[in-house]
């Protein structure tokens, strides 16, 4: 079931977080953990036999799956995007202060 | 020892969320009249009920043929805000806090193949992105895949030109397409009495001319992210 | 369905830790991006096409494009 896949990827996600050193490596975990997210809220309204929200020759009348979720995701895609950019840019600011992007190196660098 | 125990509590929230997804309904067997949804599919939030048909209802209470387009405009407008609102926020820091004032060229002569494809396929692609935001009250889309296709014609331009660079005025476009947004919910209020009210006539469902002040927001939402996406492709190819 | 649902996560998974263990950072943002585009796959076979149209321009276009970008102003992927 598609429950059992988002949930798996958000475990995969978190296991990426804490175990690597590379700060590239944690914004890919938080964009896993993003997109898991997202797949759990859509498997949510699913109705079995039911068609896509929108009026048109095919469904004149309603007969749709939940239309609701659907729309929370639109909005959560694209700031998911606007974090990730502020992230990358962040990190090359890191790298431009500390000269490494090693978080166990950045201990020991006292600038 | 460090991927252990990371492993070890991975799973751990792994085994609590698969505990925790006990009382949503089996997948695909949800009774959809016990939710709030089944308001918004049939148009009906105000108490005004009769069944909606595709090009045979006028002047419903909210005109739109794409469901979802409704909710995020419309009926929840208002998060629609301040998700332009975290965009401009996420925009802004990226160009306060990278640095740089003149274009980092890629260091080679682009191909021919590049050159020449890319003048051919740039028009059909900001074509292409024009259409999707016009047309989100008919067809899936909307405002922000349309932002976005517009903003990857613009990257297309920096692979394949050395010297090109985004001028001023696309900031000068996103500032007012995001008070224009604004100026459009106050309108609503002087003439209808709430902020992002829809005051236009709504027509036929599933005429291109309907719905309303729908497809003007959707226009507007649309060159904003294609202007601030544009804008941070801009920024992360600055140097010196 | 059912049984391409199980491929179709099944590689989403493969993919995701593929993209956590290598050690050269472009494999890791290929890796994301091959991710975000079978998720499309998902959001299509549970009849969700505004999502789709969403995730397939800005995760499998606009991420990639973003990471790689900001790796080649550090200086590229040097160990």
């Amino acid at each position: 079931m598609v429950y059992y896949i988002s949930i798996a990827l958000i475990g995969v996600g978190i296991y990426g977080l804490i175990s690597q050193k590379n700060l590239f490596k944690h914004l890919v975990s938080l964009s896993i953990i993003d997109t898991g997210v997202n797949i759990f809220l859509i498997s949510i309204g699913y109705v079995e036999g039911k068609e896509a929200p929108i009026y048109s020759i095919f469904t004149p009348t309603a007969n749709f799956v939940d239309p609701l979720p659907q729309a929370l995701v639109l909005t959560a895609i694209v700031i998911g995007v606007g974090i990730l950019a502020l992230g990358a840019v962040l990190v090359v600011r890191v790298k431009e202060k500390y000269g490494t992007l090693n978080v166990e190196e950045m201990k020991d660098v006292r600038r | 020892m460090r991927k252990f125990l990371s492993m070890l509590l991975a799973l751990g929230v792994v085994f609590v969320l698969i505990e925790m997804i006990e009382p949503i309904p089996a997948y695909g067997k949800v009774d959809l009249s016990k939710r709030v949804s089944e308001k918004y599919v049939s148009k009906s939030v105000s108490g005004f009920r009769e069944e909606v048909a595709y090009k045979k209802s006028k002047n419903l209470e909210e005109g739109s043929a794409n469901v979802v387009t409704s909710i995020v405009v419309n009926y929840r407008g208002f998060d629609t805000l301040g998700e332009v609102t975290v965009l401009f926020i996420s925009a802004f820091g990226v160009g306060l806090i990278s640095s740089g004032l003149k274009r980092k060229g890629y260091g080679r002569k682009p191909n021919f193949i590049l050159r020449t494809a890319v003048g051919v396929v740039l028009p059909l692609i900001i074509l292409f992105g024009v259409y999707i935001f016009v047309h989100g009250h008919l067809t899936p889309g909307g405002g922000f895949p349309g932002g976005t296709i517009l903003s990857i014609g613009i990257l297309l331009l920096y692979l394949s030109n050395e010297e090109y660079e985004l001028s001023e005025k696309s900031k000068v476009l996103e500032g007012t397409s995001g008070s224009l947004f604004v100026i459009i919910g106050l309108l609503g209020i002087a003439f209808s009495g709430a902020f992002l009210a829809n005051f236009l006539p709504t027509g036929v469902i599933g005429n291109l001319f309907s719905a309303g002040i729908v497809p003007i927001i959707y226009i507007v939402i649309g060159f904003k992210v294609g202007a601030e996406l544009s804008t941070i492709v801009a920024d992360l190819h600055k140097e010196g | 369905m059912m049984v391409v649902t199980i491929l179709v996560g099944a590689l989403m998974i493969t993919a995701g830790i593929f993209a956590i263990e290598t050690k050269r950072l472009l494999d890791s943002f290929i890796a994301l991006s091959v991710l975000s585009l079978v998720s499309v796959f998902l959001f299509i076979m549970m009849k969700a096409p505004d999502v789709a149209i969403t995730e397939a321009a800005i995760g499998a276009g606009l991420t990639t494009a973003v990471l790689i970008l900001a790796l080649r102003k550090i200086g590229g992927d040097e160990e």
